[in-house]
């Protein structure tokens, strides 16, 4: 059996302003893995910044959205032999401390999310963007066997199997990235679990969002959820093979 | 008379126009092949309205020009569905090519530095 190896992938997209924080942070907390910042085409300088922290950096000429920078850490992750891979953002807003429980996870599930919805939690989300949330959540909830409360969480980890999933199949379509991926997994039979997770606030927010945008988003969230898997249904869990 | 007139005269345009991209290479056979037919049979209905008149009256369109404007508009959402279809491979692939670029460029780069660190050891 190949030594077990983690890899931290952070994909970015002009953040040259937080990158390093979050490669130390990550460093400190977690010396053990490795850090690969999958930089998506950024015009700044994430891709130095990055490397002068001690990353890994692989750099895309142009920019393919979190999707596209995603399958990247994957590939690279399947053909390093890494058996375990965790996202993190790059904005600084996961806590490396949850590297842990994500990791720890692994061993009873192919992915484990980082959920942002828990009791001790203050992420707080409200209005069209919430119904949006609940209906992905439900929808997802229903196919596989535990419940994902927080399918959007970029904060999650991936086994071997899901790592040999995502290598060849990432969607990177609006939402792809997170509720589509879950999606093709649970139809691929691997399973999902959660963890929970603290979220700090972006330091550089989004800007912020209206009625239209959110009416746009449980249209585009809807859309995606049923472009995904609703036609398989329920699938039942997979062998290793 | 002279809509029909009109009617023959794009479509030679057309058909004169995408034969010549496709002799300088523009357009590729699969497209062209399509656009020729398309005027092809454009000029042929200009030459012999009674066709399409007859065509009409046998499925039951009162108006032959009708029939005309119903079989373009099919043909060509067809088309932009197609062109569509072939855009989203594409953007695909060129998404797994960049992917790959950077893959490679990541594997370059640290044949450098394995190499740089082998010299150094050497010394």
């Amino acid at each position: 059996m190949p030594h077990k190896r983690s890899l931290i992938a952070i994909p970015a997209w002009n953040e040259q302003d937080s990158i390093a924080e979050v490669i130390a942070k990550v460093q400190e907390h977690r010396p053990d893995t490795d850090i690969l910042v999958v930089n998506d085409g950024s015009t700044d300088r994430t891709a130095e910044v990055s490397l002068a922290a001690g990353a890994t950096v692989i750099s895309l000429p142009f920019n393919v959205g979190v999707g596209g920078a995603m399958r990247t850490a994957f590939l690279y992750a399947k053909r390093e032999n890494y058996t375990a891979l965790v996202q993190v953002d790059a904005d600084g807003q996961h806590d490396p401390a949850d590297l842990d429980r994500l990791l720890a996870g692994l061993g009873t599930a192919d992915i484990v999310v980082g959920t942002r919805f828990h009791p001790d939690s203050t992420y707080h989300v409200g209005g069209p963007r919430r119904w949006a949330m609940v209906l992905l959540s439900k929808t997802l909830s229903t196919m596989n066997r535990e419940v994902i409360s927080d399918p959007t969480s970029g904060f999650r980890s991936a086994g071997p199997r899901a790592i040999d999933l995502f290598a060849v199949e990432y969607p990177a379509d609006y939402l792809g990235d997170t509720v589509g991926s879950l999606a093709i997994a649970i139809r691929a039979g691997l399973t999902v679990s959660e963890t929970p997770v603290t979220m700090y606030f972006r330091q550089h927010g989004r800007p912020s969002k209206n009625a239209v945008w959110s009416a746009l988003y449980l249209g585009r969230a809807s859309l995606a959820i049923i472009a995904t898997g609703l036609k398989s249904g329920r699938t039942p869990r997979g062998d290793d093979s | 008379m002279t809509s029909n007139f009109l009617a023959g005269f794009t479509a030679v345009v057309t058909f004169v126009f995408v034969f010549y991209l496709l002799r300088r290479g523009i357009l590729r056979e699969k497209y062209a092949v399509l656009w020729l037919f398309f005027s092809g049979a454009a000029l042929f209905f200009a030459i012999f309205p009674s066709v399409l008149d007859r065509i009409s009256f046998a499925i039951g369109i009162a108006t032959p020009v009708n029939l005309l404007f119903f079989v373009t508009v099919v043909l060509l959402i067809l088309v932009s569905v197609q062109l569509s279809y072939e855009l989203s491979r594409h953007e695909g692939r060129i998404r797994r090519l960049a992917e790959e670029v950077a893959l490679l460029q990541q594997q370059i780069n640290s044949l450098g530095e394995k190499d740089e660190n082998g010299s150094n050891d050497s010394h």
